[in-house]
């Protein structure tokens, strides 16, 4: 898609900067321009069109679709439903009290609050620009079955006393649907995609300027003998250096990309990709508000388990 | 009239408060601006996303900052 780019770059780069193609900084320098163009504009499209068709499922619908619903039925569904509706950690509180206060299962919630923040615009919009569709759907696919499996494992552990605040059991008031019109749909989906690119912007091209310095001038074998490799505790390893990158999702993305083109294998890669939007700190500090410390840990601890085991299949299979 | 405003710490929900405030400024409108934050009372109104704009018991938007024009626009 991007073929054409790539030759003007390429022309520039070797022909007009005259720098040899074998030479560090003739590779890094055509990987950078190459890179930040199509990972701006593909960023730029998707974020556009998710949050297009994110305006029509408000969480709220979610919520009075998952009412009453077979706990097996919801936690499907819940984890769904995580793709296709916008999720701020921010509005995590609200959001898990609203959904208990339905009476959705904890576990049920847990699936949603696991699947959304994993299926955020960036993330897959980072994804598809840097891997291609192929890896973008594994990593939605096993992403959805963590959230699922993770779920139905808190539901069954009846940890319902570990939230501390009991909203009340009042069947929430209906609030009536505001009829916007798509163009009005069309132009917040603009604004805000402005607004994310301007948020993530600069973390893209770090991210992109320092994987172009590996790209061009760190050799392979180094980041094999660290980063990759088969060694035993590399799914680990990238599951807990995940924890604290939430906020940077959209710099480290780039950077794993390199590491993965210079060994590191795919399995380790996809654990560290879903620690960096599953287990997110600022989130775990925000929760912690309404839920006890044992809830969050186990939260973490499944999801993380679910997320390391995926990594080891991974790397197994793929070896 | 009384607006609340309901928020669960975010950033653009202070900055709703502070556009509710200029958009008055602006439109000359009297009102009385509470800024809510006990979760008890957000949940009451059912509302998932914050910020949320509630005019006299009514909630007219969640989870959007909006700028002064726009809630004058919002307002009865």
């Amino acid at each position: 898609m991007f073929d054409w780019w790539h030759r003007i770059v390429s022309r520039f780069v070797f022909e007009t900067l005259e720098l040899s193609p074998e030479s560090a900084a003739g590779s890094a320098l055509d990987f950078f321009l190459y890179d930040t163009v199509k990972i701006l504009t593909l960023l730029a499209v998707i974020i556009f069109l998710i949050t297009f068709v994110r305006s029509y499922f408000p969480t709220e619908k979610v919520r009075d679709w998952l009412e009453g619903k077979h706990p097996l039925v919801g936690h499907v569904a819940a984890a769904l439903f995580g793709i296709i509706t916008p999720f701020c950690s921010c509005s995590a509180i609200p959001l898990f009290l609203g959904f208990i206060q339905a009476r959705i299962p904890l576990g049920v919630t847990f699936s949603y609050l696991i699947s959304a923040p994993m299926n955020n615009e960036i993330a897959i919009a980072m994804l598809f620009s840097l891997f291609g569709w192929k890896i973008t759907a594994l990593y939605i696919g096993f992403g959805l079955l963590v959230a699922i499996v993770a779920g139905i494992v808190i539901g069954k552990l009846d940890l319902e006393d570990e939230v501390l605040i009991k909203p009340p059991p009042v069947k929430p008031p209906h609030i009536e649907e505001v009829k916007i019109p798509v163009k009005e749909r069309l132009k917040e989906a603009w604004d805000y995609t402005l607004d994310l690119l301007k948020k993530v912007g600069l973390y893209v091209l770090a991210g992109v300027g320092i994987g172009a310095f590996i790209h061009g001038y760190v050799p392979s074998d180094l980041i094999v003998r660290y980063a990759g490799g088969d060694a035993w505790y590399a799914v680990p390893l990238a599951t807990i250096l995940g924890v604290p990158m939430y906020s940077n999702a959209a710099g480290v993305m780039p950077l794993i990309e390199v590491l993965t083109q210079k060994g590191m294998l795919m399995g380790t890669a996809l654990s560290f990709m879903m620690a960096i939007t599953a287990l997110s700190l600022p989130e775990a500090m925000i929760l912690k508000k309404i839920l006890s410390t044992k809830l969050i840990a186990i939260f973490f601890g499944t999801v993380a388990l679910g997320i390391m085991i995926i990594g080891f299949i991974f790397n197994a299979v793929l070896h | 009239m009384k607006i609340e405003i309901l928020e669960s710490g975010c950033t653009s929900c202070r900055s709703l408060e502070h556009n509710v405030r200029e958009a008055l400024a602006k439109s000359g409108i009297e009102a009385e601006v509470e800024v809510v934050e006990d979760l008890q009372r957000i949940m009451a109104y059912g509302v998932m996303r914050t910020p949320g704009l509630v005019v006299d018991g009514k909630v007219l938007s969640m989870g959007k900052n909006l700028t002064p024009d726009e809630i004058i626009g919002l307002l009865p």
